[in-house]
C-alpha cells in the first residue's frame, strides 16, 4: 500500500509533536491540523451547537467552516488550513468553542 | 409554449415584499401566482440582516408605514412561530459624544409622539441592556418594538402560507397590455401568465419591471456589505447600532459610508452592517468597506477585536431618490402596482406593503394614505 507520501514523493523534514486534548500525536513540517488528526485515525473533532453531533473535515479546501477546531486557545480554527507547528496544542471544540 | 395561465394577479418577484403581496392579496381573496427569474429570496431578500426597524426612521410616511407593518409583522410571528426566526429583540442606538445624544433624544422625543416606543437610557440602565458595549458611552435610546428575522425563511414561510401558485426560474420579459394600455399580464420566457393585474416587487429591478410596462420608475441599487463572524454564544441581545446610522440611511452620497449595525443571530454568528454606497451592480469585494465595518463594530464592542470573521456577503438596496418606496397602483397604467424601492428596509416594510397592496387590488380604501409612495411622482428623465 502507498501512501500520499509515496505518491507525490514527498521528502518532508523530520516529524513534531503536537497534542490534542493532551495525547501526543506526530504532524510533518506544512502538514494541517485536519491532515495531521487523519493521519493519527482521528476524524472528528467538535460537535455541532445545536444538537452535538460530530463534525471534521467536510469541504476541506476553506469553505464550509465544518471541521473548526480550537488550536493554542482559540476557537473555530479551520483545521483544513491551518499548519502545524511544534508543540501546538489542540481540542477538541464543543458548541461555539466559546466559555460562557 | 405551454397553455398560458390565467390567474387574477401576478406578483412579480419572489422576495420578501413579493411574498407579503402574495399572501396578504391572497387572504383578500384572490388567485396569486408569483413568478421570479430566480429561485426564493435570490436578491436582495437573501443579502440584508432582517431587519424590522421602527427606530431608524423619523415621524412621516414611512414611519407610518414601519408602524403598521410591525403590527402585522407581530400577528404573522404568533401564526408561522419560531419558523421565520422571528425575534422581537429591541434596538438601542447608541450616541457616542454627549451632544450626539442631544440630537439622538430630540430625534427620538418626535418619534414618541408619533407612536414609536422610544426610552433615553444612560448609565448602568444601558449597560444592564448590552454589557459588553464599550465603557464611558454618554447613552443612547431604547426601542423596544425593532425586531429581526431570518428573511430567506421568512420570505419562504409567508409564500408558503399565502397558497399562492409560485413560479421561480420564469423572467417576465414583457407585461402584455390590452388596446386601452390596461395591463394583461406577463410574459414570461416560459410562456405567458394572463391576469388583470400585475404587481412590481422585483426590487432593485423593479425599475426594469416598469421599463417593460413603459413607465419610469428610478430605483436605483445602493451596495451594502455586511459582514459575519464565528457562531458565539449570545453576547449581543439587541440591535445595536450607532447613532450615525440614521444620517447615512437618509443620506443622497453616492460615496461609501459606513456606521456599525451590530446584531447577535438565533444561529451565533453575529452580523456587522451596515455600508451603502452607489455604485451599479458591482459585486467586486471591498476591503476599504468591509475594514470600516470591523473598525466600527469593535468601537461599540471591543470584544469583537478578538472575535473571528468568517465571511462577508453584500446585497443592492433599491434606493428611490426621495427614500420612500413605490407603493400602490400606477396611474399610468391600469392594473399595473408597484411595491418596490425600500431600499435596506424591505423586510421589515413588506407586511404594510403587502396589506396596502391587497386593500388597492380588492378596491377598499387603504389603511395609509398612498399619495407619499406613488410611483408616478418622480419627473421623467431628459430622453
Amino acid at each position: 500500500m502507498s501512501s500520499p507520501l509515496d505518491l507525490a514523493d514527498a521528502r518532508p523534514g523530520p516529524a513534531f509533536t503536537v497534542t490534542l486534548d493532551g495525547r501526543e500525536i506526530e504532524a510533518l513540517p506544512g502538514q494541517t491540523v485536519a491532515a495531521a488528526l487523519w493521519a493519527a485515525g482521528v476524524t472528528s473533532w467538535r460537535t455541532t451547537r445545536g444538537e452535538g453531533r460530530p463534525r471534521g473535515v467536510f469541504c476541506g479546501i476553506g469553505v464550509c467552516f465544518d471541521c473548526l477546531v480550537t488550536v493554542n486557545d482559540r476557537p473555530n480554527r479551520r483545521a483544513c488550513l491551518l499548519p502545524l507547528a511544534p508543540g501546538d496544542v489542540i481540542r477538541t471544540q464543543e458548541g461555539t468553542g466559546h466559555d460562557d | 409554449m405551454s397553455k398560458p395561465l390565467t390567474c387574477d394577479v401576478v406578483v412579480i418577484g419572489a422576495g420578501m415584499v413579493g411574498a407579503a403581496c402574495a399572501l396578504y392579496a391572497a387572504r383578500a381573496g384572490l388567485d396569486v401566482l408569483v413568478v421570479d427569474r430566480g429561485g426564493v429570496a435570490g436578491g436582495t431578500t437573501g443579502a440584508g440582516e432582517g431587519n424590522i426597524l421602527v427606530s431608524d426612521k423619523e415621524p412621516g410616511p414611512e414611519l407610518e408605514l414601519a408602524l403598521l407593518s410591525w403590527r402585522l409583522w407581530t400577528e404573522l410571528a404568533a401564526e408561522l412561530g419560531a419558523s421565520a426566526e422571528y425575534e422581537a429583540k429591541g434596538g438601542v442606538v447608541v450616541a457616542s459624544s454627549p451632544g450626539g445624544l442631544t440630537a439622538l433624544e430630540r430625534f427620538a422625543d418626535a418619534q414618541r409622539a408619533a407612536g414609536v416606543g422610544a426610552e433615553p437610557v444612560a448609565g448602568d440602565t444601558l449597560y444592564a441592556l448590552e454589557p459588553h458595549l464599550a465603557p464611558g458611552l454618554p447613552g443612547g435610546v431604547h426601542y423596544p418594538q425593532d425586531g429581526q428575522v431570518m428573511p430567506a425563511l421568512a420570505a419562504a414561510h409567508l409564500l408558503r402560507a399565502s397558497g399562492a401558485r409560485l413560479l421561480t426560474g420564469h423572467r417576465v420579459t414583457d407585461v402584455l397590455r390590452g388596446p386601452d394600455g390596461a395591463v394583461r399580464g406577463v410574459r414570461t420566457d416560459r410562456g405567458d401568465l394572463h391576469a388583470p393585474a400585475v404587481v412590481n416587487a422585483a426590487g432593485t429591478w423593479g425599475g426594469e419591471i416598469a421599463a417593460l410596462a413603459g413607465v419610469h420608475l428610478p430605483v436605483l441599487p445602493r451596495r451594502g456589505f455586511v459582514l459575519v463572524t464565528e457562531p458565539l454564544p449570545r453576547r449581543i441581545r439587541h440591535k445595536v447600532y450607532a447613532a450615525d446610522y440614521v444620517a447615512d440611511v437618509a443620506s443622497d452620497s453616492a460615496a461609501l459610508q459606513t456606521s456599525p449595525v451590530v446584531e447577535g443571530t438565533a444561529a451565533g454568528p453575529v452580523l456587522i452592517g451596515a455600508s451603502r454606497e452607489r455604485v451599479g451592480f458591482d459585486r467586486t469585494f471591498s476591503l476599504p468597506a468591509v475594514r470600516a465595518l470591523a473598525a466600527g463594530a469593535t468601537r461599540l464592542f471591543p470584544f469583537l477585536a478578538d472575535v473571528r470573521a468568517t465571511r462577508a456577503y453584500l446585497g443592492f438596496r433599491p434606493y428611490m431618490p426621495d427614500h420612500l418606496p413605490a407603493v400602490g397602483p400606477d396611474p399610468r397604467v391600469p392594473g399595473l402596482h408597484h411595491a418596490c424601492g425600500h431600499e435596506g428596509a424591505g423586510i421589515g416594510l413588506s407586511t404594510g406593503t403587502g396589506h396596502l397592496v391587497a386593500q388597492a387590488l380588492t378596491g377598499k380604501r387603504p389603511d395609509l394614505d398612498l399619495a407619499p409612495f406613488r410611483p408616478d411622482r418622480f419627473p421623467e428623465e431628459a430622453a
